[in-house]
């Protein structure tokens, strides 16, 4: 569990990225954050694994605040992918680079090797194992730096931006694997500005702006509400927005899924024809 | 050289302004091609976006359009690649770089001077662009981009996606013929993003200035597109105009996002619905696609 209490955060040259910000988020919950540039979405979830700490008031995870122990000991339970992978990349292959955190957590040599194959084999990097990082596509990289966390299998998962430069299919994997994450009872926490890709997955949304949550909810009703959006410097996924324009069919404002939308259009047109 | 002058030549010779002809290309210490046997034709004035799998070439392909393959990367091209009249194996990246700006995946790699305003004006003082002239162009481009106010800042304390924004403006700010973008706006927030877009689109429809888009999100782009090109294990899988493109079966076979407006289109064909002849590219023309099935 994680819990935010009245947190305020200002970096060193000045700028107050957390105005006051008080938040619970339980084990098992699928969370995601959005809001424009500069709303403070990294500057939160750094706070989770102790990358950051509040200037006033608590973050504590799992109970334990997190000024009172190290950011590597926090790290074993809170993994963070970040944004860029190239800050965080930096070994020789592939297969090194996801060992490396293992070894680092002392996981035994057969351990740490079946680990890494699991990671690998999940995130669809089999067949680079022995290219180095560099050498691959930044859609790739990505995934390297996802698997060099997932291998360690920490309770608390944090992606910054998880589906760039992802293709349709990979973030369909993505979707599949937080929702099996989500079946073990992992947090999972991604920042993201992929509409889409939220409209699909239908997490806990909470919606950042200028340093404080402006909204928390379900997907379907945050996403479509447009006055909060548009504050928020959100487009609605494309689905909503063809029933936002249209209010005369006196539709549901909430629907974000494909296949809802087949249904209640396909109940009108039906009435229609008939 | 005078640019009435190249005009004129490129106009003269050929309407493409990318030409590739049988390219494959395998980088330095690579085991197998990025690209394989490529020739596409854009024309000038398109507004071609070009999508297909992560890996699949899309960015090893920018990188020929401003000769940053073969000169900088080296490696082994096969091929012949035209941009804007000029064989790029036979003209150096300075001289492409005044025809063809390319906005990188990464902007922390195109980024380095000390402040925004230098990182923009940079390419125009490289070209010898008179002062004034380079205040007023720096200034245009900072305003399309929305970061005037970032002006005195230095880039490499800014976020990503206001990185974007400056690697944006520096293309922007030398007003090329030609811009190339790869995934420009991933680190954007929507709204923002969207903004970006349709000031891209914007100077495609007004100046004439050839665009070629690299993104995967398709909800966000198709509509701006005039040509789609789809790429898949360093291959083009298919080529020409964006509606008849993204109805194809291939395409969704590929595992490219469709826009969810053209899915729903075709989910509705299926069911027995058919609105109007051609598949919507955003909720716009799927709006009123609905008006006009209602009216009737």
């Amino acid at each position: 569990m994680i819990q935010v209490e009245d947190v305020y955060f200002t970096y060193p040259n000045g700028v107050e990225a957390l105005k006051g910000m008080s938040l619970t988020i339980q084990n098992g919950e699928f969370i995601a954050i959005m809001g424009q540039n500069g709303a403070g979405k990294t500057t939160l979830v750094k706070h989770f694994n102790g990358l950051l700490k509040p200037t006033k008031g608590r973050v504590l995870v799992d109970e334990t605040e997190t000024t009172k122990v190290s950011v590597a000991t926090l790290a074993r339970n809170v993994g963070f992918v970040f944004q860029n992978p190239d800050h965080q990349l930096f070994s020789e292959t592939v297969e090194d680079e996801i060992a490396f955190a293992l070894k680092n957590f002392g996981f035994k040599e057969t351990i740490t090797k079946r680990r890494v194959t699991w990671a690998l084999n999940l995130l669809g990097l089999t067949q680079y194992r022995k290219t180095s990082p560099f050498m691959l596509s930044g859609g790739e990289r990505k995934r390297v730096a996802l698997a060099s966390v997932l291998a360690w299998n920490p309770k608390i998962l944090i992606l910054d931006e998880p589906t760039i430069g992802q293709d349709y299919q990979q973030k369909e994997k993505l979707r599949q694997f937080i929702l099996q994450m989500k079946t073990q009872r992992k947090t999972i926490i991604i920042v993201t500005h992929d509409v889409e890709f939220v409209a699909e997955c239908n997490p806990r949304v909470l919606l950042m702006r200028d340093g404080r949550i402006v909204e928390d909810g379900e997907a379907k009703e945050v996403l479509t509400n447009l006055e909060i959006l548009t504050q928020a410097s959100i487009v609605p996924p494309q689905i909503a927005q063809i029933f936002l324009q249209l209010p005369e069919l006196g539709l549901p404002k909430n629907v974000i899924d494909i296949y809802e939308a087949r249904n209640r259009l396909l109940n009108i047109l039906e009435k229609d024809i008939t | 050289m005078s640019q009435s002058l190249l005009e004129s030549r490129v106009g003269i010779n050929t309407m493409a302004i990318i030409e590739t002809k049988n390219v494959t290309y395998t980088y330095p210490g690579g085991t197998k091609p990025s690209i394989r046997d490529v020739s596409i034709r854009i024309e000038k004035g398109e507004f071609a976006l070009i999508t297909g799998p992560s890996g699949c070439g899309k960015t090893t392909l920018c990188r020929c359009f401003n000769g940053l393959i073969p000169h900088f990367y080296q490696g082994e091209l096969i091929g012949e690649i035209i941009v804007v009249g000029l064989d790029i194996t036979q003209h150096s990246i300075y001289e492409l770089a005044k025809h063809v700006g390319l906005v990188f995946q990464n902007p922390e790699n195109q980024l380095f001077a000390l402040s925004v305003e230098k990182d923009v004006a940079f390419g125009l003082e490289n070209l010898g662009v008179p002062r004034e002239e380079m205040r007023k162009r720096v200034d245009w481009a900072l305003n399309l981009t929305g970061i005037c106010e970032l002006r005195e800042r230095p880039p490499h304390e800014l976020s990503g996606g206001q990185q974007q924004r400056v690697a944006i403006a520096s293309v922007l700010a030398m007003q090329p013929e030609v811009i190339v973008l790869d995934e420009p706006t991933s680190f954007l927030d929507p709204l923002s993003a969207k903004k970006i877009f349709e000031v891209i689109y914007e100077l495609n429809k007004t100046l004439g200035v050839t665009v070629v888009l690299v993104e995967h999100r398709l909800d966000l782009t198709a509509r701006y597109a005039s040509h789609i090109v789809i790429m898949d294990e360093g291959k083009v899988i298919l080529d020409g105009e964006p509606r008849k493109i993204l109805s194809s079966e291939e395409t969704r076979l590929i595992g490219v996002g469709i826009p969810k407006v053209t899915h729903l289109y075709h989910i509705l064909k299926k069911d027995g619905v058919i609105l109007g002849n051609t598949a919507p590219l955003s909720s716009e023309e799927m709006a009123s696609l609905l008006k006009e099935a209602l009216k009737t």
